[in-house]
C-alpha cells in the first residue's frame, strides 16, 4: 500500500493532497458564490401581494432609469478621473522605486503601506480639518496675504480624497511588476537605437501592463462605490453610486432595488476581471494588493 | 539635477501621504477639541482614552477580528494553495477566477451580498458575522501571496523527502512549509492589515450592532471626532512603526528574508 502510494507520488510532481483545499472550496461556495446568487435573485424578484415572491424585470429597468444613470455617470466620471490621476502620480513613483537600491526601495515602499495602518476614515477626516475654511491650510494662505479658498464640499475635494486614499493601491501592483521586469529588453531597445522616450513607451510600459491593469482595477472599483469619502469631503449634496446603494439597503429597505443596483456593479467587476485575467495570466499583479 | 528632481518628487508624494497623519498626531496633544487652532499642549486626551469603555470595546473588536480572521484565512488559504497544486490547469483557472472575485468586487457589493446571506440563513448580525465576512475577504490575499512561492518552490526536495521515506504529510510539513513560509507570513500581514482598516463590509455585515473602530469613527464623524480617537491612532501608529523597525532589524540579520520584497 505504502509502496503504491509512493509510486503514485513519483509520477506526480505535485505536492500534497487535493483534500487540503476542500475547506476553501466549501468556504467559496457558501460565502462567495451563494451570496452573489442571492443578490441576483433579489434583483430579479419582488415581494408581491400576500408576501409571495414574483419574478420581475422592474428593478433592473428602474436601475437603468435616467435618475440613476446620472448618478452612475457622475460616479464613473469621478472614479475615472481619480484613477487617471493615481496612475499619473503613481507610475513614476513605482518606476523610481524600482531604480533604487533594494534596501532603500524596501524602506520607501513600506512608507507607502504604513498610512494604511491609520484608519482611512480618520485620515480623510484629518484632511477635512486641514482643508476647512478656518483650517491650517487656509490659515497659512491668509498669513501670506492670500484670500482663503473654499476647498471642502466641492468636487475638487472629493477627487482629492479619492486620490489620497487609493494612490497606494496604484503604486504597489505596478512596483511589484517593475521588480520582476527583465531590464535587458530596455537596454536592448536602447542599443538598437531607440531613444529614452521610445524605450519608455514601447518597451517599459507594455512590460508593466499587468501591473497597470491591476492598479486601475484596485482604484476604480472602490472609487466608484465609496460613500464615506464623498460624504466626508463632499458633504451631502454629492450623491454617488455608493450612496444610492447604501440608502436602498439601510434607509429605505428596498432590498430588491438595491440588489439591482449592486448587480450593475457586479457586471462592471466581471468586465474588469475578464480584462485583468487576459493580461495577467499568472495572477501576479493582483497578488500584491 | 535629475536626481534632485526625482528625490523631490518622491518627497512631495510622501508629504501628501503623511500630512493628515502628522496633523492627527499633533492635534492629539492639543488642549482643546479643535483640529484647527492650537490652544496648548496637553496629554489629557491620552489619559481619558484609557478610561473610555466604548473605545476599549471597539479596539478589542477590531484587533480580535483582525487577528482571528487573518489566522483562519491563513490556514484555509495556505492549505487551499497546497491542495490546488495538483489540479488540472483549467480547473485551477476556474478556482483562481472565483478567488479573484472578492478582491476585485466592490466592497459595498460584497458587504450587501453577505448581509443577504446572513439574513437568509437567519444568523443574527454582530461580532460573528463580521468575523465570517473578514475571513472571506482575507482568504484571497493569503492565496495570492502563497501561490507565487509555491510556483517558485523546488519540487525535487519534496520528492526527495518522499524517497527518503517521509509520509506525504511529513514532507508537506517539513519540506513544503519552510519554502512557502515567506508567502504565508506576507499573506497573514496583508490579511491583518485589510481587516484592521475595513469599514464597508463590517458596516453592512453587522448592521451597526457591533462596532469596530471604523464604524465607531464613522458614527462620530458627523458630530465631530473626539480627539481621544486621534490619541489612540497615534499610539497604534507608533506601535506599528516600532514593530516594523524590529522586524527589519531582525530580517537584515537574516539576509535571505524576502518579506519586504513582496510589496
Amino acid at each position: 500500500m505504502k509502496q503504491a502510494l509512493h509510486k503514485n507520488k513519483m509520477n506526480n510532481p505535485f505536492v500534497g493532497s487535493r483534500a487540503f483545499a476542500l475547506p476553501y472550496y466549501a468556504w467559496l461556495a457558501i460565502f462567495i458564490i451563494a451570496p452573489l446568487i442571492l443578490i441576483v435573485l433579489y434583483a430579479f424578484t419582488r415581494t408581491g401581494s400576500g408576501g409571495v415572491t414574483v419574478l420581475t424585470m422592474e428593478n433592473i429597468v428602474n436601475a437603468f432609469s435616467p435618475t440613476y444613470m446620472t448618478v452612475f455617470g457622475r460616479s464613473a466620471l469621478y472614479a475615472l478621473a481619480a484613477t487617471a490621476i493615481c496612475l499619473a502620480l503613481g507610475y513614476p513613483v513605482a518606476y523610481l522605486l524600482s531604480k533604487m537600491k533594494a534596501n532603500r526601495a524596501a524602506i520607501i515602499s513600506i512608507l507607502f503601506i504604513l498610512p494604511m495602518w491609520m484608519n482611512f476614515l480618520l485620515r480623510t477626516y484629518a484632511w477635512r480639518a486641514l482643508l476647512d475654511n478656518s483650517g491650517i491650510i487656509n490659515q497659512l494662505l491668509m498669513a501670506i496675504g492670500l484670500e482663503p479658498v473654499q476647498f471642502l464640499y466641492t468636487g475638487g475635494a472629493v477627487l482629492f480624497g479619492l486620490v489620497y486614499n487609493f494612490l497606494p493601491f496604484m503604486i504597489l501592483p505596478i512596483y511589484s511588476v517593475f521588480q520582476k521586469m527583465d531590464t535587458s529588453y530596455a537596454i536592448a531597445a536602447q542599443d538598437l537605437g531607440a531613444n529614452r522616450w521610445q524605450t519608455f513607451w514601447k518597451v517599459t510600459v507594455p512590460l508593466t501592463k499587468s501591473g497597470i491593469i491591476s492598479g486601475i482595477t484596485m482604484v476604480f472599483m472602490p472609487a466608484m462605490t465609496t460613500f464615506v469619502i464623498t460624504r466626508l469631503l463632499g458633504g451631502s449634496h454629492f450623491m454617488m453610486y455608493g450612496d444610492v446603494i447604501e440608502m436602498q439597503f439601510l434607509l429605505m429597505s428596498e432590498w430588491n432595488f438595491g440588489s439591482a443596483l449592486a448587480v450593475i456593479m457586479l457586471l462592471l467587476t466581471i468586465i474588469f476581471m475578464w480584462v485583468m485575467r487576459k493580461y495577467d495570466k499568472e495572477g501576479e499583479g493582483a497578488a500584491l494588493m | 539635477m535629475a536626481r534632485f528632481f526625482k528625490q523631490f518628487y518622491l518627497a512631495i508624494i510622501l508629504i501628501f501621504m503623511y500630512l493628515p497623519i502628522g496633523a492627527l498626531i499633533l492635534f492629539s496633544f492639543n488642549e482643546s477639541k479643535s483640529m484647527a487652532t492650537w490652544t496648548g499642549f496637553s496629554t489629557h486626551w491620552y489619559e481619558q482614552l484609557f478610561h473610555d469603555p466604548i473605545i476599549a470595546e471597539a479596539l478589542w473588536v477590531t484587533i480580535s477580528v483582525a487577528l482571528l480572521s487573518a489566522l483562519i484565512a491563513t490556514v484555509i488559504g495556505t492549505f487551499a494553495v497546497i491542495g490546488m497544486d495538483s489540479l488540472r490547469k483549467k480547473t485551477k483557472g476556474v478556482v483562481l477566477n472565483l478567488t479573484y472575485v472578492p478582491m476585485v468586487n466592490a466592497d459595498i457589493v460584497m458587504g450587501i451580498s453577505l448581509l443577504l446571506l446572513f439574513i437568509f440563513l437567519n444568523i443574527p448580525r454582530g461580532y460573528w458575522t463580521m468575523l465570517l465576512a473578514h475571513i472571506t475577504f482575507n482568504i484571497p490575499y493569503v492565496i495570492f501571496s502563497v501561490l507565487p512561492k509555491m510556483r517558485q518552490m523546488d519540487r525535487s526536495t519534496y520528492e526527495a523527502a518522499l524517497d527518503m521515506g517521509a509520509k506525504p504529510s511529513e514532507a508537506v510539513r517539513k519540506v513544503v512549509f519552510p519554502q512557502i513560509m515567506p508567502g504565508i507570513v506576507t499573506g497573514f500581514i496583508l490579511a491583518f492589515t485589510m481587516s484592521f482598516d475595513d469599514f464597508m463590509i463590517s458596516f453592512f455585515t453587522t448592521q451597526g450592532t457591533t462596532q469596530n473602530l471604523s464604524i465607531y469613527i464613522y458614527s462620530m464623524a458627523r458630530v465631530g471626532i473626539n480627539p481621544m480617537i486621534n490619541a489612540l491612532s497615534a499610539i497604534m501608529f507608533v506601535v506599528v512603526i516600532v514593530l516594523l523597525i524590529v522586524v527589519n532589524v531582525r530580517s537584515t540579520k537574516k539576509p535571505k528574508r524576502t518579506l519586504q520584497r513582496e510589496y
